[in-house]
């Protein structure tokens, strides 16, 4: 097992510093210089704008730029934003916002996903089954922001069951109607993947020799047949908590929530490489995480998966 | 890093040993794929999954009613002018401008007054290039590529591998959003760019699992076995019988790319004035939805039927061609 754990580690750090490489490379070729952009229109005088350059290592090559970014990042530092602010301190407070509509839409998607898929998965082919999927579909189909406004309007302004907008009634309520709409597009796709891969396991042979052996169907469904269907499931609601993470901003933007996303959307518009490239690093890293952990879970829901 | 062994991540066919002297093999492959499915569909007799697909795709009225709206929307995107007179922006009033549905503009008029029905009309071309475009172009590359990583394992394998890791992880917003930025130019050309960039990494997932799957097949081997080549292997026994998946998730992905252009130019960084789409004009009208639905409704039923039509296509087509769920 630690001997996996190792290898999917080793295995992460080219895709890793890739990912990254990728990102800054992207940021790199972003047109305009980020230290004229901060002045605005008027003209910086010369030996400033060259001891600035200096400064953000702007004169190096992308490699080198790049060598400089990693050696600062293995320090914990996430380096350092055109105007002087500290990354780390401009994207803090930001973190804990997108960390909780994450969380929000990410259990969403879990405890009602799940149920609507075993509700349909036992039901195939009747009324409840067409339901569900006909409903994830849509849900799948309408956009994020059409969902969100429209939310936004009905639930918000029109009924004023939820906040409209803004993160002044904190956890959960401020949270819990932009965490439906992010986490309805992952809600339909557990729903299905859970209904299919029920609807298939319940016919397997294991299934009819615990209903042989008398079992009650609570238990077949519940420890049989349900826990072998949650394989896909869980891949998908590991990959989908970085999809989260990194996705909200449009519904941090129609919401109003001060997230990562919203600042990294700014950012990439003012040319501010550190930051964009910081908050990317940290998503990268969560994505990776998480798929590691999705994958040692394997083992705990089909013990016949060995980590060699 | 989807798979649920973990030691198949280590490249190691039995059986399959890759012949290096016929390295190139696989670059014939895409010309002769269309003939491969071709043949299979057509050629080979009543008995093939193409035409039990087929026979079990026309028994179902989702089949038709998606098929149909969908016909309706290409019609529109092609010929415009058998649904409106009016030109983008053209006859624009802005003394009418945000005025409800009426007999004279149907859908009402946006901000500037343009009636909002033929921007609507407009608005579908550019939608269904770069959805159809982009998805046309994953395809080909999952086909190609999927298929060499699959057949012949080994270092190219593992490279193609760790390459779609990298993508795959990247944001898909705040990767489109960046590369955007640093583009100069904002057209179709340069949207389906960006995100056949993005998205090419879910089906040569597929399309390399498909592979694996299948070429140590008994027909496979007794291919391999009569003296087939490589070449002749993987377009004539491998591919009819791998390609199947990747069709239904390629349809399906026709109506994500959709739906993830419409974001992109919903957030401004997609196409733009004076280009018409629907996510533009929900872009363009978003401070004005709670006053005037109409902004908001029109665009989104059209853009969300679309995507929807594409959805319950790929799904029929899955139903169809998986006997497993029938």
């Amino acid at each position: 097992m630690w001997r996996y754990v190792l290898r999917r580690l080793l295995q992460a750090i080219p895709v890793f510093i890739g990912t990254t490489l990728l990102i800054y490379a992207m940021v790199f070729a972003l047109p305009g210089d980020p230290i004229q952009a901060l002045a605005g229109d008027k003209p910086i005088p010369a030996n400033v704008l060259s001891t600035l350059r200096d400064r953000y290592n702007l004169n190096d090559p992308l490699l080198v730029q790049y060598g400089k970014y990693m050696w600062g990042l293995l320090q914990g530092n996430l380096g350092e934003n055109y105007d002087g602010q500290k990354v780390a301190d401009m994207l803090g407070g930001r973190w804990t916002v997108t960390a909780q509509l994450a969380l929000t839409a990410w259990i969403f998607e879990l405890v009602i996903g799940i149920a609507l898929g075993v509700w349909a998965g036992l039901r195939r082919g009747k009324v409840a089954d067409t339901l569900v999927l006909g409903g994830t579909t849509l849900l799948i189909a309408v956009p994020v922001f059409v969902l969100g406004y429209t939310a936004q309007i009905l639930f918000g302004l029109h009924w004023q069951i939820f906040p409209t907008a803004g993160t002044d009634d904190g956890w959960p309520m401020s949270y819990l109607l932009p965490g439906m709409v992010l986490g309805s597009l992952g809600l339909s796709y557990v729903a299905r993947l859970t209904r299919t891969s029920l609807a298939e396991n319940l016919r397997a042979d294991y299934v009819r020799t615990a209903n042989a052996k008398g079992l009650s169907r609570a238990r077949v469904v519940g420890r049989h047949a349900l826990r072998n269907s949650l394989i896909p499931v869980v891949t998908y609601l590991g990959v989908d908590f970085g999809n989260l993470m990194g996705g909200a901003i449009v519904t941090e933007g129609i919401f109003n929530l001060p997230g990562i996303g919203q600042q990294v959307f700014q950012s990439i518009q003012l040319k501010e490489g550190p930051v964009v490239v910081g908050a990317v690093t940290v998503l990268v890293l969560i994505f990776l995480l998480v798929n590691l952990v999705v994958d040692l879970l394997y083992g705990l829901l089909d013990p016949r998966i060995r980590y060699e | 890093m989807k798979t649920i062994d973990p030691g198949a991540a280590d490249p190691g066919p039995p059986g399959a040993e890759p012949e290096p002297a016929d390295a190139g093999a696989g670059a014939g492959a895409p010309g002769t794929a269309a003939a491969a499915v071709a043949a299979a569909g057509g050629g080979l007799g009543r008995a093939s999954l193409w035409d039990d697909a087929w026979r079990e795709l026309r028994r179902r009225w989702v089949f038709w009613a998606s098929a149909g709206f969908l016909l309706l929307v290409a019609l529109m995107a092609a010929v415009p002018r058998l649904f409106t007179s009016t030109g983008v922006n053209e006859g624009c009033d802005p003394n009418d401008a945000k005025l409800g549905p009426s007999g004279a503009h149907w859908f009402g008029t946006d901000l500037a007054g343009c009636d909002y029905y033929a921007h609507v009309v407009h608005g579908a071309r550019p939608t269904l290039l770069i959805g159809v475009a982009v998805t046309l172009f994953a395809f080909v590359i999952a086909l190609v590529f999927g298929m060499l990583a699959g057949y012949y394992g080994g270092l190219l394998d593992a490279l193609i591998a760790r390459l779609t890791d990298v993508f795959f992880g990247l944001p898909f917003v705040l990767g489109a959003t960046v590369i955007l930025v640093a583009f100069p130019s904002h057209g179709i050309g340069a949207m389906t760019l960006v995100l056949v960039l993005l998205g090419w990494t879910t089906m040569i997932r597929i399309m390399r699992a498909q592979v694996i799957a299948v070429r140590d097949a008994d027909y496979v081997q007794a291919a391999r076995l009569l003296g087939a080549s490589d070449r002749r292997i993987m377009a004539r026994h491998i591919l009819p019988n791998a390609i199947a998946p990747v069709i239904v998730v390629a349809t399906l992905n026709v109506g994500n790319v959709i739906a993830g252009e419409a974001t992109l130019d919903f957030l401004g960084v997609g196409l733009q004035y004076p280009k018409v789409s629907w996510g533009l004009q929900l872009n363009l009208a978003q401070d004005s939805f709670v006053d005037h639905p109409h902004l908001l409704i029109f665009p989104a039923v059209f853009l969300s039927a679309t995507v929807l039509s594409f959805l319950m296509l790929g799904d029929a087509a899955r139903d169809a061609l998986d006997p497993k769920l029938r």
